[in-house]
C-alpha cells in the first residue's frame, strides 16, 4: 500500500462511495456530448421529469454528422439535420453550453476539449463516443461511455463504473524521421492486438513519450480504444503546462499557480504496481499501414501482409473474410498498390500539426491524378489557424482545398462516404468493414503517409517524400 | 419511467445464432449510418445491415439471421465482440431483433457495461466451450442453450456441459429485478452533493 499509480490517484479521489461487490460510484468532473449519442439521454431525463444535475459540467458540439461543404446552408440530410436540431434545443432546454455548426468554437468534441482548456489534469472525463481516451494526453482519466451513461452523467454527475485494471506501456528510444506518433499508436496496436488491452487503462511512459507534442499524445491516447483499453494517460509534465499555459481560451479565473503546483503532483509514486507492463523499443518502429479490417492489422510499411501460415488456425477464417473484403491476398506488398481517396482529419489526427505535416509534404508537388483527397480540420480553430498559417494556400496550389470541421469521413455518417470498393489512405482511427462506407477500403496511416499517397496515386513510403 | 422498461431476466433457455468470427465490431452490429435517429427503437431492422443485405437491399441469404436454419434469442459470437465504437445503438439493435444473450470468450468493455444496462446478458466462456458450442450449433442447430443467471450457469443441453459464468453481483441483482442504474444513483444523491462539497474545499 501506498504505492499509487497516477490513474489509482485520479480514480480513488473521484469515488463518492464503492458498492460491495459492484462498480464504483464515480464523480465526472467533465461531460462532453454530441447529436449521435445524447438524444436517448435527454428523452430519458424528461420521462423521469429530472433536470441536468450539473449544467456547467457538460459541454455540447455538433460533429459526427454534419457536412464539411457549405455548412452556412441548412443540413440537407433530414435525420442528420433533426438530431443536430435536437441537440441545440436540449441545450438550451437544460442549461448546457453548445457550440453548434458556424460557432467559432465548433469542431470535434476531443479536438476541442483540449483546445479550449475544458480538458486539463487529474480531471475524469466521460463522452458517448470511444475516442474520449484522447484526453488521457493530459493526464486525466477519460473514456468512453453508452447513453445509459450519458444519461446518468446528466442526472447525478456520476457513473457507476468497475475499476479497470492498470497497464503500463513504456516506449524508449526515438522516433526516426518520417515516423510519427500514429505510426508508433499503430505499432503498438499491432503488438498488442485490437483486444489485447480489455479490462485495462494504459500509462504510457518513456523517452518517446516524453518527447512527444500534445498533439502527438493525443494521437497515442486517442488509439488505446483501439487495442480494446479502457483508455489510456499520459503523466502532466512541462510540456503539458506550457501547452496549457499558452491556449488563448484557457479561464481566465483560474489560478495558475496554484493549478500547477496540484498538476505537478499528478504522476504515479517510484515503485507504484500495475498489473501488467510492456516495454518496446521505439527505434525500431516503421511508418505503419492497416491491411484487414482492424487497427491490430496492421504492418510496417515496407513488409508484406501474413501469409495463412503466420495466423493461428482458429484465426484463419476472421483472418481471409478480411483480406477478402480489401481484395488483398496472403503475402503480397502493399507498396507501389494503387488507391482511389485520402482522408486527413479526424479526432485523431485532424490537428494543426497533422494539417502542417500533410502541408509541408506536398508542397511544391501535386496531387496525383487518380486521387480524390478529403481534407478536414477537426475543428473552427484548427481551420482558422491553417488560414493564417497560409497552409490553404499551399494546399490549393498542390490541387487540394481545406474543408469545414467535423468528423467526416471517419464514420462517413454524413455525405463524406468512400464509394464501394475503393481504396482510402485515412489518418483516422478505424477500418472496419464499411467504416468509411458501405464497402470501401480503408488503409489507416499517418498524416505523412496519407500525402506521401495523395502526391504519388500508390501506396508510398513517406520516408522517400520528406 | 425509461424507454426501454427493463425486462428481467431470469432463464433463458433457446436455440442459437451462430456467428464464429472474432472481433465483431459495433460498427458490424450497427453501422453509423443508421444512428440518425432520436429513440431508441427500430435498431433491429439494420442489425447486422450490411452482412444481412447485399448493395441491392436483398438479403444475402449466406449470412446466418437469414438462414432458416437458425432462430432462438440467443446469440453466440467469436471473441472479443463488440469493439469498436461506444454506440449503445449496437445494443439496442440486438435487443430489438429479439436476441437476450450474448455468448462470447470476450467483450469489449463498453460494449459489455451497455448491454447489461440494458438487461441484454453477455455471458463470458472459456475459448474451448465457445468453440465447441459454436461447433455444436452448425452441426446441430436444434441444439438448446439454457442460461440460470440466478446460479450463473450457462448449460448446453442436453450433452450438458456447463460452465459457471461471472457477473458483478450488483449487475446480478440489476438483471434479476430489472432495477436501473439511474433509479440508485438518484437514491444516493445526498451523497453526491456532500462529495462535491468535499471537493469545493
Amino acid at each position: 500500500m501506498g504505492q499509487k499509480t497516477l490513474f489509482d490517484k485520479i480514480w480513488d479521489s473521484h469515488i463518492v462511495k464503492t458498492i460491495e461487490g459492484g462498480p464504483d460510484v464515480l464523480y465526472i468532473d467533465q461531460h462532453y456530448i454530441h447529436e449521435v449519442t445524447s438524444p436517448q439521454a435527454f428523452n430519458g431525463l424528461k420521462e423521469r421529469g429530472i433536470p441536468v444535475s450539473r449544467p456547467e459540467r457538460t459541454l455540447a458540439t455538433a460533429d459526427h454528422n454534419i457536412p464539411t461543404i457549405n455548412q452556412d446552408l441548412p443540413i440537407r440530410e433530414e435525420l442528420s439535420r433533426i438530431q443536430v436540431e435536437k441537440l441545440a434545443e436540449n441545450c438550451k432546454n437544460y442549461g448546457i453550453e453548445f457550440f453548434g455548426l458556424n460557432h467559432p468554437k465548433n469542431g470535434i468534441v476531443h479536438v476541442i476539449g483540449p483546445e479550449l482548456g475544458y480538458t486539463r489534469p487529474g480531471m475524469t472525463i466521460v463522452c458517448g463516443d470511444s475516442h474520449t481516451s484522447t484526453h488521457g494526453a493530459f493526464g486525466a482519466i477519460a473514456f468512453g461511455i453508452g447513453t445509459s451513461e450519458v444519461e446518468m452523467v446528466l442526472a447525478t454527475q456520476c457513473i457507476l463504473q468497475p475499476k479497470p485494471k492498470k497497464m503500463k506501456i513504456t516506449v524508449n528510444g526515438k522516433l526516426q524521421k518520417g515516423v510519427t506518433s500514429k505510426d508508433l499508436i499503430m505499432y503498438l496496436i499491432s503488438q498488442i492486438s485490437t483486444g489485447g488491452a480489455t479490462g485495462y487503462f494504459v500509462e504510457y511512459a518513456g523517452q518517446v513519450i516524453k518527447d512527444l507534442s500534445m498533439e502527438g499524445r493525443m494521437t497515442i491516447c486517442n488509439m488505446s480504444i483501439e487495442m480494446g483499453a479502457r483508455g489510456g494517460l499520459i503523466e502532466p509534465d512541462e510540456t503539458t503546462f506550457r501547452y496549457l499555459k499558452k491556449l488563448p481560451s484557457f479561464p481566465k479565473s483560474f489560478d495558475w499557480n496554484s493549478l500547477l503546483m496540484k498538476w505537478k503532483e499528478m504522476k504515479s509514486d517510484p515503485g507504484a504496481e500495475f498489473d501488467r507492463e510492456m516495454e518496446f523499443n521505439g527505434d525500431l518502429i516503421r511508418p505503419m499501414i492497416t491491411f484487414g479490417t482492424n487497427p491490430g492489422m496492421c504492418i510496417s510499411i515496407d513488409n508484406s501482409i501474413p501469409t495463412n501460415d503466420d495466423v493461428a488456425s482458429e484465426d484463419s477464417a476472421s483472418f481471409l473474410k478480411s483480406l477478402d473484403y480489401m481484395g488483398f491476398v496472403p503475402g503480397m506488398k502493399l507498396l507501389g498498390q494503387s488507391v482511389d481517396y485520402v482522408f486527413l482529419g479526424s479526432c485523431t489526427n485532424g490537428r494543426i500539426e497533422d494539417l502542417r505535416a500533410f502541408a509541408q509534404m506536398v508542397k511544391g508537388r501535386k496531387k496525383a491524378s487518380n486521387i480524390t483527397a478529403l481534407i478536414v480540420p477537426g475543428s473552427k480553430d484548427v481551420e482558422k489557424q491553417a488560414i493564417d498559417e497560409g497552409l490553404d494556400r499551399i494546399l490549393e496550389k498542390a490541387g487540394f482545398k481545406l474543408r469545414q470541421p467535423g468528423c467526416s469521413s471517419c464514420l462517413a455518417m454524413n455525405e463524406d462516404k468512400i464509394p464501394a470498393g475503393k481504396y482510402v489512405v485515412s489518418t483516422s482511427n478505424r477500418n472496419f468493414e464499411g467504416r468509411q462506407g458501405p464497402g470501401a477500403r480503408t488503409l489507416l496511416a499517418s498524416p505523412l503517409t496519407a500525402a506521401a499517397a495523395a502526391i504519388t496515386g500508390r501506396i508510398s513510403d513517406p520516408r522517400e517524400y520528406i | 419511467m425509461p424507454e426501454m422498461p427493463k425486462e428481467k431476466l431470469k432463464i433463458l433457455e433457446s436455440t442459437c445464432v451462430p456467428l464464429p468470427f472474432e472481433n465483431i465490431d459495433t460498427d458490424q452490429i450497427i453501422p453509423a449510418r443508421f444512428l440518425s435517429a432520436t429513440s431508441r427503437e427500430g435498431f433491429g431492422e439494420n442489425l447486422f445491415h450490411d452482412w444481412r443485405y447485399d448493395k441491392n437491399g436483398k438479403k444475402n441469404t449466406d449470412f446466418v439471421l437469414n438462414n432458416r436454419k437458425y432462430s432462438g434469442n440467443i446469440l453466440v459470437a467469436g471473441k472479443n465482440f463488440g469493439s469498436g465504437s461506444s454506440r449503445e445503438h449496437a445494443v439496442w439493435a440486438i435487443y430489438d431483433y429479439g436476441f437476450r444473450a450474448v455468448v462470447s470468450s470476450f467483450f469489449a468493455d463498453i460494449f459489455k457495461n451497455n448491454a447489461l444496462n440494458n438487461g441484454f446478458l453477455p455471458v463470458v466462456v472459456p475459448e474451448k466451450f465457445l468453440n465447441n458450442l459454436l461447433d455444436l450449433i452448425q452441426r446441430k442447430p436444434e441444439s438448446l442453450v439454457r442460461i440460470d443467471l440466478e446460479k450463473q450457469l450457462i448449460t448446453v443441453l442436453p450433452a450438458e456441459e456447463s460452465f459457471i459464468f461471472e457477473i458483478n453481483s450488483y449487475k446480478k441483482e440489476c438483471l434479476l429485478k430489472g432495477l436501473d442504474d439511474i433509479d440508485y444513483l438518484l437514491s444516493i444523491k445526498d451523497l453526491i452533493t456532500s462529495f462535491e462539497t468535499r471537493k469545493k474545499q
